[in-house]
């Protein structure tokens, strides 16, 4: 198991890491999900040890990981821009983290060899092995790189936007690969992404972060159906978010008083509510909204819809079935299936 | 039926594309004649001179004495500030390139200062260090230590003046290169020493080769500095340039001109090298 305590990392004036607890348990497969700068690139490069926090503890297995380098930790890293050695081949690039263990512990050029072809197996790639990287395509080579990270056979594999410099088809190819790669060989993985989408749909846990704190972790049916902060609910998935006001356990947006419960809240206030979780005209709660304009294509009709709030008007965009015809200037009630409010 | 104005247009376009071409002849036209008058010429009459009186006159003003010391000497100091610059060079490269650290522009702007600094400047500098009269000039003379008009002076000077090559071949490089690679070497378990053996060095070799040439050609070259430095001891601290200014003014135009010949073919070489290592180093930039 990894765990990191209390990890703050400092660039300057900016704190890239603000007080950073985590476990990582063995065999899982974790996604660190954030904007950039959200400090989860920093939070994989201390793990891995190619940056050193300025306060908190790592710690593998129970030993503290910030006394070994880089080298010493058995951390396999795959970078987003592969960093491949241009020079060799790539039989080289894969055999290179076997080459340069001590002597003692060498495996001899036959068992070098052996366990390359087994890499270049896993990877799909053997056929590839006298190419140099440059002869590559982008998926090729990030395919190597990590038959090169996982050579050496590390504790943990840490990979940082592996997939950020592919193009889109390739990029949901190598992700389902990954997925079931990690099936295959149940090496405890951290990748980081800024793509919700991927975090969601490969990694067993997900842990939002926002400037260098961690919002939530969960699993990506948590994070994606309980979202614990006002940030992740907008980070992930698409929100509809109305400015309200909760006084005394109600809600009102603008002087208009709300149906719905706001326990724990009070002051103003955001409503969040899936686009898909809010209907039209089902069952009153009080919250009315013009329509604006509205689109058809395919199964349904999507509107904006404008909500007075106070002195302001928001225009939220829905989506809403097709049979159930919206006119443009007509008024409609406003339903949310289920939402979230959150103190500003 | 073609209106006026579309012949006009078309007139105007074969005018403009005349006009163009004549630009460009006259352009190229120039530049061939300068290079030349300027190149050429010079670098013929060189070897026209040193075979004056026959290739036996030529072969004879190599083998003499004093010709042979210089050649000899030329070579040693070429190889000692090459060897010094190799290192140098290299550190300073790495130091910029890998590193961020305040200081970091003054330091660049440092190692282009012998370009900006006239050659006489920096051998006198050491006359200022070394010297009789000098800061260190005591010490050593009580110490029994000769630097100046010696191998250790000339070396010194040569260094000085050809420092800034390697590093100005490499720090370009480096920066292109970025850290990646060794920082991926790092995560493998490689050493420091592994690392810069087995990545960075076959990464930059070709920059390497580039910047020794170059700093080589201009060691062997070198007059200004080494001037101020050598004292003119003949058969004993007289580069190459210093012989070929000293025949000259002797009026032994053969002798001269056979040694500069030398010289000239050096650039030559040092040319064709330069062209295709650039070849070598466009591959090596691209990166994966």
């Amino acid at each position: 198991m990894i765990e990191l305590t209390n990890i703050t990392k400092r660039f300057g004036a900016f704190a890239a890491l603000d007080g950073v607890d985590l476990k990582i348990a063995d065999g899982e497969l974790l996604a660190l999900l954030g904007p950039s700068g959200s400090g989860k690139t920093t939070l994989l490069r201390i793990i891995a040890g190619l940056d050193w926090p300025d306060g908190g503890e790592v710690s593998f297995d129970g030993e503290n990981a910030l006394a070994r380098g880089a080298g010493e930790r058995q951390v396999g890293f795959v970078f987003q821009h592969y960093a491949l050695f241009r020079h060799m081949t790539v039989f080289e690039n894969v055999a290179f983290g076997l080459r340069v263990k001590p002597r003692a512990i060498r495996k001899d050029e036959a068992g070098i060899r052996a366990r390359v072809k087994e890499l270049l197996d896993l990877v799909q790639l053997d056929w590839l092995a006298d190419r140099y990287p440059s002869q590559l395509s982008g998926g090729q080579r990030q395919r190597i790189a990590l038959a090169r990270a996982l050579a050496t056979e590390p504790r943990i594999l840490l990979l940082d936007e592996p997939f950020g410099a592919l193009d889109a088809e390739v990029r949901k190819e190598l992700r389902r690969w990954l997925r079931s790669l990690h099936e295959e060989i149940n090496v405890t993985s951290v990748f980081v992404t800024h793509d919700q989408e991927e975090a969601l749909e490969v990694a067993n846990r997900v842990v939002v972060m926002d400037k260098g704190k961690i919002e939530q972790i969960g699993t990506p049916g948590d994070v994606y159906d309980y979202p614990a902060t006002a940030f992740v609910h907008g980070f992930i998935g698409e929100s509809v978010v109305l400015p309200v006001n909760v006084a005394e356990g109600r809600v009102w947006i603008g002087d208009q008083p709300l149906n719905i419960t706001a326990p724990n809240v009070g002051g103003p206030s955001k409503l969040y509510v899936r686009r898909h979780d809010m209907q039209v005209g089902f069952e009153s709660i009080g919250l009315r909204g013009a329509v604006r304009h509205v689109r058809s294509f395919g199964a349904i009709q999507r509107a904006d819809i404008a909500v007075c709030a106070g002195g302001s008007e928001t225009v939220i965009e829905i989506d809403t079935p097709r049979d159930h015809a919206l006119r443009t200037g007509e008024t409609v009630e406003l339903h949310p299936r289920r939402y979230r409010i959150f103190a500003d | 039926m073609i209106s006026e104005s579309a012949i006009a247009y078309q007139v105007g376009q074969a005018g403009a594309r005349s006009e163009r071409w004549l630009v460009r002849v006259v352009i190229i036209g120039l530049t061939m004649l300068f290079l030349t008058v300027f190149v050429v010429l010079p670098l013929i009459m060189v070897f026209a001179q040193a075979l004056a009186h026959g290739v036996a006159a030529y072969l004879a003003a190599l083998v003499e004495p004093e010709a042979l010391a210089a050649i000899k000497l030329t070579l040693a100091v070429a190889a000692i500030s090459v060897g010094l610059n190799l290192v140098f060079g290299l550190i300073a490269a790495w130091a910029v390139a890998k590193f961020e650290f305040p200081g970091k522009t003054l330091l660049i702007t440092l190692i282009d200062l012998p370009f900006s600094v006239s050659p006489v400047i920096s051998g006198l500098v050491f006359v200022l260090l070394f010297g009789a009269q000098g800061y260190f000039g005591a010490w050593l003379q009580s110490h029994d230590i000769q630097i100046l008009f010696a191998v250790p002076g000339i070396a010194l000077a040569t260094t000085f003046v050809t420092f800034p090559f390697v590093s100005r071949a490499l720090i370009p490089l480096m920066l292109e290169q970025g850290t990646l690679e060794e920082e991926a070497a790092l995560s493998l378990g490689a050493s420091g020493l592994q690392t810069f053996f087995r990545v960075t060095l076959p990464n930059i070799k070709w920059g390497v080769l580039y910047g020794v040439l170059l700093c080589n050609a201009r060691a062997m070259g070198e007059f200004g500095a080494v001037s101020v430095v050598s004292g003119h001891i003949r058969g004993e601290t007289n580069t190459m340039p210093l012989l070929v200014e000293i025949l000259y003014n002797e009026y032994q135009f053969v002798p001269a001109f056979a040694v500069a010949s030398l010289l000239a073919l050096l650039a030559l070489i040092t040319l064709i090298a330069k062209t295709i290592l650039e070849r070598h180093l466009d591959e090596g930039t691209t990166s994966p």
